[in-house]
């Protein structure tokens, strides 16, 4: 176990480094970033010595190190639109994208495991054809389009609920901003996190349901139903166990393209977290929170499949002897 | 003689298990209907409306923000109603559900171009470096949704073009971006048919007679297995046409003076608010409902020729 985990740690590790040169490459050969900082009457001698200065001519290696170590600190230089360091920027906009991603997890994961579990198990109940039809035309409607759709109705129409923004938000001691603790918040991330969770809802939805149709036809539950044990129990004990590894790995894929979506939603409804950040950043070109964009989505995503993978053992216990062996 | 084979063919053609399954599932048929009605009004946009929205000479900022024929004060010459600079709505929706198709067709064609290749040669040298090597980089691509893929490819482009030429070269980008974002999934497809095929005897009485390997690749392995990853191609037509959309909707796809789909409903979007919904909606409306029967006709195709795919 030991082992995987550490062969696990030193792969995430490959990852991101090629994610880091990846995004050292945008950073420093896609444009000049000389030509980005200086002003329109600069001379040549001056962009040279500006060059010199920031160790631009300092060989490849060199350059690529120094953009590990400020990286890993949490460095990625002066954002060229807004004129200020990038990872100040990032940080005031993290907390929101964070709140909206975990509230829309909940969501999705609660109706989804729920949804798969009743149309896995309720094959032929007329609402598991409702759910099954609804799913069909829910990864049909684009996340954009879900989202108007939500705001015509809820704000426009009914005026109950608004349409952009975090509502009222609170500052905590660490510098944390959150909305979850003001009524205006929870109203304000209710219909983000909706059009959020809706795609990520059918594709867990149908993972549970395909695995629990094809567990219920096992041979382990053929015998569990011979011993006389509840329904409920085969159900819940039986069956939902031996569900739960590929469960658990399309939801936590789910979760990381969680982040990734939020871009979407964050520009339907005008949420300030760091995808409308990004959005931003692609039209005007500002390579340095592209870079840093990239490089914590990558992060982000790498931790979800390590933990993915450290839950396996915790689910499936076979999995523990058969490393050990 | 002429008439006598083709009415032959006509039985041949009719008594086939597909055309049986395609007359039973109506879903399908409609579904194929409307395809065919999205493409035919798109490509014969210039043959169907006389409004040119894209050319700005011919607007006229009197006739902005009409509503749609049926409500009051909509005008029978602009049925869906015209947006904020008087382009009439429903030719700008047959001007734009073209470049969607383009742009979802041609991303499509990009990605298969790459993953079938990439996907035989891995299939064919299973467990040699290369197989691993392409299918790791396919793996860690797959962590990552495409959307996310090609909007940082788009931005990367952006950056090294100036803005006059990435507005004209909006398309080409958008496609390679899509395309390049997509590709692992037919790479995945077509290695584990080519697998296959690679134990079978034909495969062994090629090599035995000495056929070079790009030529058992070409000629044995490629018409084998392109079958099942052309049905997961047409899925991804639906799929390319949704990131087209989002991409657009977000302002980094096509530039409003030659818009798709997702660039209208990004347009109409500002209005929503001031109650010009039919800016919105019937765009919107329109994506929703080719994006469906594309998925449903792909649906189809794939139960059809390959129940064991699911």
């Amino acid at each position: 176990m030991l082992n995987f985990i550490l062969k696990r740690l030193v792969q995430s590790a490959i990852v991101m480094l090629v994610v880091a040169l990846l995004s050292f490459f945008l950073f420093n050969f896609v444009g000049d970033p000389i030509s980005n900082m200086v002003g329109q009457e600069s001379t040549t001698k001056d962009m040279e010595e500006l060059r010199d200065q920031l160790g631009l001519n300092d060989p490849f290696i060199v350059q690529f190190g120094r953009f590990v170590v400020n990286a890993v600190q949490g460095d990625f230089g002066i954002s060229y639109r807004l004129q200020r360091p990038v990872e100040d920027v990032v940080a005031e906009r993290m907390p929101a994208t964070l709140e909206l991603v975990f509230v829309s997890a909940i969501i999705a994961i609660l109706l989804g495991v729920a949804g798969g579990l009743f149309t896995g198990l309720k094959k032929k109940h007329w609402f598991s054809k409702v759910i099954l039809t609804g799913s069909l035309v829910g990864v049909s409607l684009p996340t954009f389009v879900i989202g108007i759709l939500l705001i015509y109705v809820f704000a426009v129409k009914f005026q109950i609920l608004p349409s952009f923004g975090r509502g009222e938000v609170v500052t905590l001691d660490s510098g944390w901003t959150t909305g979850l603790l003001t009524l205006s918040g929870w109203k304000a991330i209710i219909l983000p996190s909706i059009t959020l969770a809706l795609y990520q809802t059918t594709l867990i939805l149908r993972i549970i349901r395909s695995e629990m149709l094809e567990v219920m036809r096992a041979d382990f539950i053929k015998f569990a139903r011979a011993r006389g044990l509840r329904q409920r129990d085969i159900n819940f004990g039986h069956a939902l166990k031996n569900t739960l590894i590929p469960v658990i790995t399309v939801t936590g894929l789910q979760i990381g393209s969680l982040i990734a979506f939020s871009i979407i939603t964050e520009t339907v409804f005008q949420w300030p977290g760091m995808g409308s950040l990004f959005i931003q950043a692609v039209q005007f070109a500002d390579v340095p929170v592209m870079s840093a964009y990239l490089v914590m989505v990558a992060f982000f995503f790498v931790m979800i499949n390590l933990i993915v993978d450290l839950l396996y053992f915790v689910v499936d216990p076979r999995l523990r002897v058969e490393v050990r062996g | 003689m002429q008439t006598a084979k083709l009415s032959k063919w006509w039985a041949g053609f009719y008594d086939h298990d597909v055309t049986w399954s395609f007359l039973h599932s109506p879903l399908t048929m409609l579904a194929s209907l409307v395809t065919l009605l999205l493409v035919g009004a798109a490509f014969g946009a210039p043959y169907l409306t006389s409004y040119t929205p894209f050319e700005p000479g011919s607007l006229s900022l009197m006739d902005a923000f009409l509503p749609p024929a049926w409500e009051a004060g909509g005008s029978a010459a602009h049925f869906l109603g015209t947006d904020g600079q008087g382009r009439d709505v429903l030719a700008a929706i047959m001007y734009g559900t073209q470049i969607s198709l383009i742009v979802g067709l041609f991303s499509v064609l990009l990605s298969v171009a790459i993953g079938i290749p990439l996907g035989i040669i891995a299939g064919y040298a299973t467990g040699s470096w290369i197989d691993t090597l392409i299918m790791r980089v396919a793996d860690i691509q797959l962590t990552i949704p495409p959307i996310l893929i090609a909007l940082m490819i788009d931005g990367v482009v952006r950056t090294s073009m100036s803005n006059e030429l990435h507005e004209e070269m909006a398309i080409p980008v958008l496609i390679f971006s899509i395309g390049i974002a997509s590709w692992p999934q037919y790479a995945r497809i077509t290695r584990s048919g080519a697998m296959v095929e690679r134990r079978k005897d034909y495969i062994a009485a090629a090599k035995l007679i000495q056929t070079p390997a790009w030529l058992i690749l070409l000629r044995h392995i490629f018409p084998n297995v392109v079958g099942p990853t052309l049905i997961v191609a047409t899925i991804g037509v639906a799929v390319a046409i949704i990131i087209e959309a989002t991409l657009s909707f977000l302002g980094v796809g096509v530039p409003p003076t030659n818009p798709s789909l997702g660039t209208l409903i990004r347009i109409g979007n500002n209005f929503l608010f001031s109650g010009e919904w039919w800016i919105t909606f019937f765009p919107a409306f329109t994506l929703v409902i080719l994006v469906l029967s594309v998925n449903l006709i792909g649906d189809w195709l794939r139960d059809t020729f390959n129940p064991k795919l699911r």
